[in-house]
């Protein structure tokens, strides 16, 4: 029954223990791999994009090409590798940093992943089975439901099926934070990791349903003739607009929240000092989240909504500066008195400073919707995003990687090579992004295949497409110090960054059941506490006793694959009615999964006290 | 205004090397240097906010630097560990109010902006152009002139021009960066705006919503020429008439070529059969000899035409033209370019006005 | 196994039984946050319908169509279904099993009875106007609004169904008290979104 790792074993067993894993950081092994491959695949669309960009009148790939390659770079990084590395890092972490065993749906975790991994899996089928999606990672309604072939009902299904293994993490997450802190684990003891993953959470339970419903309505058109979208019949593709950034924007923050609370924590662990300001930061997050929800109608200033319209939703998004530059703040004056050590994870944090500011300064610039009259649908919005999204998100997904390695894999990433890929990476992305900004002021639109001889867009275009290619190399780089670590790597101990949190209190990596006694919680930064108070070990919360944990399951793997094939039975039943069967087969295949999962009595099992008694012994020695 | 310009570009020329290499765009082009109303506006606000914020930005890019100079570990330093400050609710304060009055300075003009450039209240007064986006083009109804004309807009210096915009297809949107920013062109409902050009000139206009593979080549540009101009040009638009024109033999062959092979039923040639609001299915080309560019975007010649003529797939990917025609011969496509370039109503042209 | 499941079967079960297991607590919360993502689901599809309830593209509007005497038997229905859910938790809470399952079935009948009267009134619009989903924006929004509906209501009969052949011989325990307790939530939900659409689609239809 148990599922510890003991000795060498075949790599079939191997294989069979991470297909029915239910285990909170093996989904997170599972996360970060399915997350990395799709970050990989995205970068090289990137690449293709800037290769073809690289000089005017380019004609590396063709225009259609062009548009499956911008649509599905966009797609790829937001849903497939972004979203999913980022949860896997929750999962890694947040149960720990709450002093629990497990998330509070286990089976649900590990089927919100296969969900994620074959909606992806789906998405990008769409390349080998004649064509990938080619209307933008918007998809707007007029050319989605023009766009011939089946890119765009890939895109639709595959982003439906991914999209929902993401609102049972976000479900899950949120119902883990209410009920399964340890003792002492107040709310306002949580670690800023914790507080932006629950934010974070409510995020994706509001925003995920628009989209929902947004690809719903985009399918039945696509596929039924109903008449949502079409102007024909009193149709109204504005609708699909506000449907899609009623979800696009709180996406943003999906993105960008957690990260806000992995830096706060990685500050705070490297300056050897509390986070300043923690309430603060706790209110000013939720502050974002909620006015994220407010002002979709920026990415629509063009549209014709109206003045009053337009004004209100350009004061909500300036707003949101304020909470940002608390959070800016605070973390400067975490680190000022502190001693701060600048290793790779915080060279990254201290990366992200800078670069995000800017992100955030264009993103005020744009907030005036007059003066987005300009930027609206040209490289300074791309550039905008790339600051944010690469400069916060993706600074932040590198620091994290390198802060919790240790904790998730129990070695500890090379130090030179991850300094020299932040050198690089950082050079890169302002190389390419930086000057985008002038680019798109210069008159150059987004999603340009070609731009055209002697408008003066030509050396900004080359030195960005130079940029890329550095960013490259350091991703390159990191790969390799992954697999350097693997083979070679120190081996780390249970706290290697004289941390704070309560992660850092178990071995690295820690045993399957992570706490042999649930933690006592005395504080914020428990483990600092006990460093400083203590024997700098935390008390247990609870007598030593049998602990009760959830049995693997084949089943997530098995819906997850019915959902994928009833997702080709939907896409092409419109050419043959066979593939009805692949349709109803498919999802029958699912819920049959799902009634043999609710008649089967599931108890789980129990770790018996002796176990956990002699684990405990070894670690005192 | 200019002063403000001159400190932009101070501003700016500090900030980025690259820059300084390539200016401010191509004249006619860049948003960088506005020579219309709208644009004009835009770069206000544009330099207004990019003040503030690079204020911000230098603040924290002090205390950052100060930080990493005085508090860094550096090598063979002693553990240390710092006092555990909770917070400071003064310098809070401080950081919450100050970024609330920035947000107001840039609020306040940017909601005044908004409802000055909203205000259409005056369109009666001045020209009335309904122009429609297409896959990949775009046509322009002058509806009290009773012309129509396609991909160059001629429009009068210094007076305001309203163009109501919508597609006949999917998205677009209309944006002629010197002159003014750009208003989305809907399916369902007709959007306005007005554009007031400074200069005369010939200014580049792009699509600026993904509209399908031709995106990118979905351009035109807007001629502004002197009020006197204007009106000559109007006159002969309205006055001509392909019935009428003197052509040679080649051309005479030509114009029957594109009747025969039903060019003729998607394109226009002249104003005669002008209706009000109806667009047609191929750019109308009554001034076609006239245009400052050849599918929006290559140079007028003739060689380049008769490729056009034969296959426009190749020039402009997922056009509606390609395979609308029977196949044309070398010497067909020749013809019917010859006549094409016979299509000359005015002395009023984009050459003209181009440097 | 040195620990047997004995403590999901106590001998005198605790005044909430749903809440008494960390399991049980768990899907007590994740249900209620299951429903708020629900609730948005349900606000995107309202907007959706509220912008296309007038483009009717010359077919039939919502004052032609719509007939309010099978609409108020509906939420009739409903409405007691939901009442009848709250009888069957109250008896939960007192360990009366039988008398759960009687309130329970009598929910699933009357759900059962709901979605014939929708499916009814639905074949009515199809057949006697030829207003389907294809016929204007309106429709489209129509039928997507109160369809998703429908398809809730038959999703939550089928889920009781299951709920009650899977425990009919096993008797209450605190395994399975979470598990109907979250089925009553959910059904609880289905009618307040009938709520809104009765006032929203049908009334306001008629009357606005």
């Amino acid at each position: 029954m148990s599922i510890a790792a003991t000795g060498k074993r075949s790599f079939g067993s191997f294989l069979w223990d991470y297909l029915t894993t239910v285990d909170h950081k093996k989904i997170a092994h599972l996360y970060l791999a399915g997350g990395g491959f799709f970050f990989i695949l995205g970068g090289l669309e990137a690449l293709v994009i800037r290769i073809q960009l690289i000089r005017p009148e380019n004609d590396f790939i063709s225009a259609g090409f062009y548009n499956e390659m911008i649509t599905m770079h966009g797609t790829t990084m937001i849903f497939l590798a972004g979203m999913p590395i980022l949860i896997g890092l929750m999962n890694a972490a947040m149960p720990l940093q709450i002093g629990a065993r497990d998330v509070a749906f286990p089976f649900l975790n590990a089927l919100s992943f296969w969900l994620f991994l074959f909606g992806g899996l789906l998405l990008n089928l769409s390349f080998l089975f004649g064509g990938a999606p080619d209307a933008g990672w918007t998809s707007y309604a007029s050319l989605a439901m023009q766009s011939p072939g089946h890119g765009v009902d890939f895109y639709i299904l595959g982003l439906q099926i991914a999209g929902a293994g993401t609102l049972m993490g976000g479900i899950n997450f949120i119902a883990t934070i209410v009920t399964m802190r340890a003792p002492g684990m107040t709310y306002m003891r949580m670690p800023l990791f914790t507080w932006a993953t629950f934010i974070t959470s409510v995020l994706i339970l509001f925003a995920f349903p628009p989209l929902t419903i947004n690809l719903f309505l985009l399918m039945f058109d696509r596929m039924f003739e109903t008449a949502f979208f079409n102007v024909a019949l009193g149709g109204n593709t504005i609708i699909y607009q506000h449907l899609f950034w009623i979800f696009g924007h709180p996406e943003v923050y999906i993105l960008i929240l957690p990260l806000f609370g992995l830096f706060s924590d990685i500050f705070s662990t490297f300056s050897r000092k509390r986070l300043f300001g923690y309430t603060a930061m706790v209110f000013a997050t939720m502050l974002i989240a909620f006015l994220g929800f407010m002002v979709w109608a920026h990415h629509m200033f063009t549209v014709g909504l109206g003045p009053v319209a337009n004004s209100i939703f350009a004061v909500g998004t300036m707003a949101i500066a304020v909470p940002t530059g608390i959070k800016i703040f605070n973390w400067l004056l975490t680190m000022w008195g502190g001693q701060v050590t600048v290793n790779s994870a915080m060279l990254w944090a201290l990366g992200f400073i800078p670069s995000f500011t800017i992100g955030g300064m264009t993103g005020v610039m744009l907030g005036s919707n007059v003066a987005d009259y300009q930027y609206h649908d040209t490289y300074f919005v791309v550039a905008h995003f790339h600051y944010v999204i690469v400069g916060g998100t993706i600074f932040g997904i590198f620091a994290g990687l390198h802060y919790w390695w240790p904790k998730m894999f129990g070695r500890i990433l090379h130090e030179g090579m991850g300094k020299f890929s932040f050198w690089v990476f950082f050079a890169g992305f302002h190389l390419t992004f930086f000057i985008q900004h002038f680019l798109g002021l210069m008159g150059m639109p987004r999603r340009y295949w070609v731009f055209l001889h002697d408008q003066g867009l030509e050396l900004g275009n080359l030195i960005s497409t130079i940029g890329a290619f550095l960013m490259g190399i350091a991703s390159i780089v990191f790969i390799y110090n992954i697999v350097y670590s693997a083979i070679k790597g120190e081996k780390a101990e249970a706290d290697p960054w004289d941390g704070r949190t309560l992660e850092w209190s178990i071995s690295s990596p820690p045993p399957y059941y992570n706490f042999e006694q649930l933690p006592l919680v005395r504080g914020l930064d428990p483990l600092w506490i006990e460093k400083m108070e203590g024997d700098g070990k935390i008390p247990p919360g609870e007598p030593l006793d049998d602990v009760h944990m959830p049995n693997g399951s084949f089943i997530p793997f098995l819906m997850g694959l019915g959902f994928f094939i009833a997702g080709f039975g939907f896409i092409y039943q419109v050419d043959h009615s066979l593939w009805y069967l692949a349709l109803y087969g498919g999802l029958a295949f699912s819920i049959g999964c799902m009634v043999v999962r609710s008649l089967q009595d599931d108890f789980g099992y129990y770790i018996p006290k002796e176990e956990l008694k002699k684990a405990l012994e070894g670690e005192a020695k | 205004m200019k002063g403000w310009m001159g400190k932009l570009r101070t501003l700016v020329l500090l900030g980025s090397l690259a820059f300084i290499l390539s200016g401010c765009g191509r004249d006619n082009l860049t948003a960088l240097v506005p020579k219309g109303y709208g644009a004009d506006v835009s770069m206000q606000l544009i330099i207004l906010t990019t003040v503030v914020m690079t204020f911000v930005f230098l603040v924290v890019m002090v205390i950052y630097v100060i930080v990493l100079m005085r508090y860094r570990k550096k090598k063979g330093d002693p553990v240390i560990n710092p006092e555990q400050v909770e917070g400071n609710k003064t310098l809070e304060a401080v950081w919450t109010i100050i970024p609330i009055i920035l947000v107001v300075i840039m609020a306040v003009p940017t909601v005044f902006a908004t409802f000055h450039l909203a205000d259409d209240s005056d369109s009666e007064d001045h020209i009335n152009i309904d122009v429609t986006g297409n896959q990949y083009w775009w046509h322009y109804d002058y509806r009290n002139e009773e012309i129509a004309t396609s991909q160059d807009l001629y429009i009068p210096v210094n007076t305001k021009v309203y163009v109501h915009l919508i597609t006949n297809d999917v998205l677009h949107s209309f944006w002629v960066p010197s002159l003014s920013g750009k208003l989305d062109v809907n399916p369902e409902n007709v959007n306005t705006m007005y554009i007031e050009a400074y200069e005369e000139g010939v200014y580049f206009g792009k699509c600026a919503e993904l509209c399908g593979p031709s995106h990118s080549l979905m351009d035109f540009k807007v001629v502004v020429v002197s009020e006197e101009e204007y009106d000559q040009w109007v006159q002969d638009m309205q006055n001509f008439d392909t019935e009428t024109l003197d052509l040679d033999p080649v051309a005479q062959e030509g114009r029957e070529l594109f009747e025969e092979k039903s060019c003729v039923q998607c394109h226009a040639t002249d104003t005669q059969n002008y209706s009000a609001g109806s667009v047609p299915i191929g750019p109308d080309l009554t001034q076609f000899a006239d245009r400052s560019r050849l599918a929006g975007y290559l140079d007028p010649t003739k060689e380049n035409l008769v490729k056009w003529i034969q296959d426009p797939e190749s020039l402009k990917p997922g056009n509606l033209m390609t395979g609308a025609y029977p196949e044309l011969s070398d010497d067909e496509a020749d013809k019917i370019a010859e006549y094409l370039l016979q299509l000359k109503p005015s002395e009023i042209t984009a050459e003209s006005k181009e440097d | 196994m040195s620990h047997d499941h004995s403590s999901l079967f106590p001998e005198v079960m605790p005044a909430a039984p749903e809440k008494a297991t960390l399991e049980g607590k768990n899907k007590f919360f994740g249900q209620w946050f299951f429903l708020g993502g629900e609730t948005v689901l349900f606000a995107s599809l309202f907007g959706t319908y509220l912008a296309l309830k007038n483009s009717t593209a010359g077919g039939p509007s919502t004052d032609e169509l719509f007939g309010l005497g099978l609409v108020f038997l509906m939420t009739m229905l409903l409405l007691t279904s939901s009442l009848t859910s709250v009888y069957a938790m109250y008896h939960m809470r007192n360990n009366d099993f039988k008398k759960m399952y009687l309130w329970l079935g009598i929910t699933g009948l009357l759900g059962i009875g709901f979605l014939a009267c929708e499916i009814y009134e639905f074949a009515h619009y199809i057949t006697e106007y030829g207003f389907s989903f294809r016929s204007s924006a309106f429709g489209s929004a129509f039928y997507a609004l109160v369809g998703f509906h429908g398809g809730h209501v038959l999703f939550g009969i089928c889920w009781l169904t299951t709920l009650l052949i899977r425990n009919a011989k096993r008797g209450l325990n605190l395994y399975n008290a979470p598990k109907f307790n979250t089925f009553s939530l959910f059904w609880h939900f289905i009618d307040v979104v009938w709520v809104f659409i009765f006032t929203v689609v049908y009334l306001m239809g008629k009357v606005g």
